[in-house]
């Protein structure tokens, strides 16, 4: 049974698909990142699997339980979620929100349990001394936190969070990845969306890149990257050698500059062998050298790619 | 889930401000009688009107009859109208219901407690009434305008029947605004669209050349509980209240529950 699993996942709003045939599987307790820009349809695609939007076409799994059937219910007392921004009520503490969240649905057993993992929670993510406050008088961040403690509250065997460290500073980040982390480790099935790379990169076990409502890449975040790394070349006439090398299979001119070169390689072409027909031809090769390419770049050309009608 | 409803409310300032409407208002009317002097009051009325207004059954039950057509859709407004636009508004009510608690029974936990927040009120009132106006002028029987007295537990048994009757009539007028919450994320606006709904159809009850529509009103009948002061009691005009008002408590609580079940939560 899968943690999650989307199959020909679509949502239209008028014509316009914001979730187009999505196809994705989450394995049980792994850490998967979920990495998109804005608008790319990560939040609607957990809102679909999470039951609040409804499908326009194909279906979503939560703990093996469809969407829309009873079993989904229960499949969602089994999950924690945080869906963008965590929502409290203003006017009452931290603790009397968990407390109203906890007592909220599900069995007798359940409720007390909830109930007894409040302040266990709270303590969890660094809330213990503002635990009485109102909301209304707590921070970005600390709301950030309780939405977290809420999610998890449950005991959840699934942890569906979107976005869980916005508006957190550098030090809340990196408790929260670590919370996460050590969660995962102790085999519960974290789900987490992002814009952020770093925070995907330093985390996952793996991740899917979402644009346009389509996955587009899908892998460790490791292997991700390094399937595209690329050549960095300097020459003397950049025009020259560019004529020359898109003319070799296996070679994409990634980015140029004036006397310099960027080369995306794919079999058959090697480094080697972009260097001998450069010196064949007579251009002047000062540099050649392998330049790991940061997530970013392969993000932003995981989503240009896909951008381009066609 | 409905318990959840009541302790949240309970916190709310806007709910200890409506409690300090309505119980004012009954000890607000038992003070301006005792105020005003008894040879005013008496004037050329007969003089059982002067014993029916200073007992200290008088207050509650004219309260009961002063916050009906105002204070109590307001009351109904703000409860009703807040059910879910509230919680979307809020942000809390996607976090509902992933916990998960199931639509249709968010709305019918809603509609409940709407119901029990505006008893309390009408419980209150009563109470305060009833405290203000025993304090100012005691309790004693109640002489009815059938020329009849009523004992004072008869005359308690009755203001209660009435306050039971005024929340069985404002029910359609409550699912009206659980509908209307379901439709919109802005609390306010299903507030206002349900308090201002309440009294369009009151002043269209009251105009005579819209007779036709009177029974089909969501609110007509409303001030038939004093026909329970009445003998013998005249049951017909509060039988029609109450079944326009189950009427669209039905229609309503049914296309809220339906509405809400289709609906994307996107808020």
């Amino acid at each position: 049974m899968n943690a999650l699993r989307a199959a020909g996942l679509t949502k239209r709003y008028g014509r316009i698909p914001v979730v187009d045939e999505l196809d994705l599987t989450v394995e049980r307790g792994e850490l998967y990142g979920f990495l998109g820009p804005n608008g790319a349809g990560k939040t609607t695609t957990i809102r679909m699997a999470l039951g609040l939007i409804h499908p326009s076409g194909g279906e979503a799994e939560l703990l093996g339980e469809r969407v829309g059937t009873r079993g989904h219910l229960e499949a969602l007392a089994q999950t924690g979620a945080l869906i963008e921004e965590p929502g409290f009520y203003r006017y009452l503490s931290g603790r009397r929100n968990l407390i109203n969240f906890a007592r909220a649905g599900g069995s007798r057993p359940d409720v007390r349990a909830r109930l007894r993992r409040v302040d266990a929670v709270m303590e969890q993510v660094g809330l213990a001394d503002a635990r009485n406050k109102r909301v209304k008088a707590y921070s970005q961040g600390m709301r950030q936190r309780l939405g977290i403690a809420l999610a998890l509250l449950g005991r959840p065997d699934l942890l569906v969070l979107d976005e869980p460290t916005n508006g957190l500073d550098p030090q809340g980040m990196r408790e929260i990845r670590m919370l996460l982390r050590r969660l995962a480790d102790d085999g519960t099935t974290v789900f987490v969306s992002s814009h952020l790379l770093s925070e995907v990169e330093a985390m996952c076990d793996r991740v899917g890149v979402l644009s346009h409502g389509k996955l587009v890449a899908e892998g460790a975040p490791s292997k991700l990257r390094g399937s595209a790394d690329r050549l960095r070349l300097e020459v003397d006439d950049e025009d020259r050698a560019a004529s020359i090398l898109e003319d070799m299979p296996g070679v994409r001119v990634a980015d140029r500059a004036p006397g310099i070169l960027r080369l995306r390689l794919d079999a058959p072409a090697t480094p080697p062998a972009v260097n001998a027909a450069l010196v064949r031809a007579g251009v002047e090769v000062s540099a050649l050298a392998p330049e790991r390419e940061t997530l970013e770049d392969v993000f932003l050309s995981l989503v240009e790619d896909a951008g381009v009608p066609g | 889930m409905f318990r959840v409803e009541l302790s949240k409310a309970s916190r709310r300032w806007r709910t200890l401000l409506l409690a300090a409407a309505f119980g004012g208002i009954p000890v607000l009317i038992a003070v301006a009688v005792q105020l005003s002097p008894p040879t005013q009051q008496g004037g050329d009325a007969p003089p059982f009107l002067l014993q029916i207004v200073r007992n200290g059954l008088f207050a509650p039950l004219t309260g009961l009859a002063v916050i009906q057509p105002f204070f109590l859709p307001l009351a109904t407004g703000l409860f009703a109208g807040d059910a879910i636009a509230g919680e979307a508004q809020g942000g809390t009510l996607r976090y509902l219901l992933v916990r998960p608690v199931a639509r249709a029974r968010l709305v019918l936990a809603k509609y409940t407690a709407t119901m029990t927040l505006l008893a309390s009120l009408l419980v209150w009132v009563i109470v305060c009434g009833l405290v203000a106006g025993g304090i100012l002028f005691g309790v004693s029987a109640l002489p009815t305008l059938s020329g009849t007295t009523l004992s004072v537990v008869d005359a308690l048994a009755r203001i209660l029947g009435s306050a039971f009757y005024m929340l069985l009539v404002v029910s359609g007028v409550a699912s009206i605004g659980i509908f209307l919450s379901t439709l919109t994320d802005s609390a306010p606006g299903a507030t206002v669209a349900t308090i201002i709904l309440a009294i369009a159809s009151q002043i269209l009850d009251n105009l005579e050349s819209l007779r036709a529509i009177h029974p089909y009103l969501p609110t007509h009948g409303w001030l038939a509980f004093t026909d329970l002061f009445r003998f013998p009691v005249e049951w017909s005009a509060m039988r029609g209240g109450v079944a326009i008002s189950a009427a669209y408590t039905a229609v309503f609580l049914g296309a809220a529950v339906l509405n809400f079940r289709r609906r994307d939560v996107t808020s």
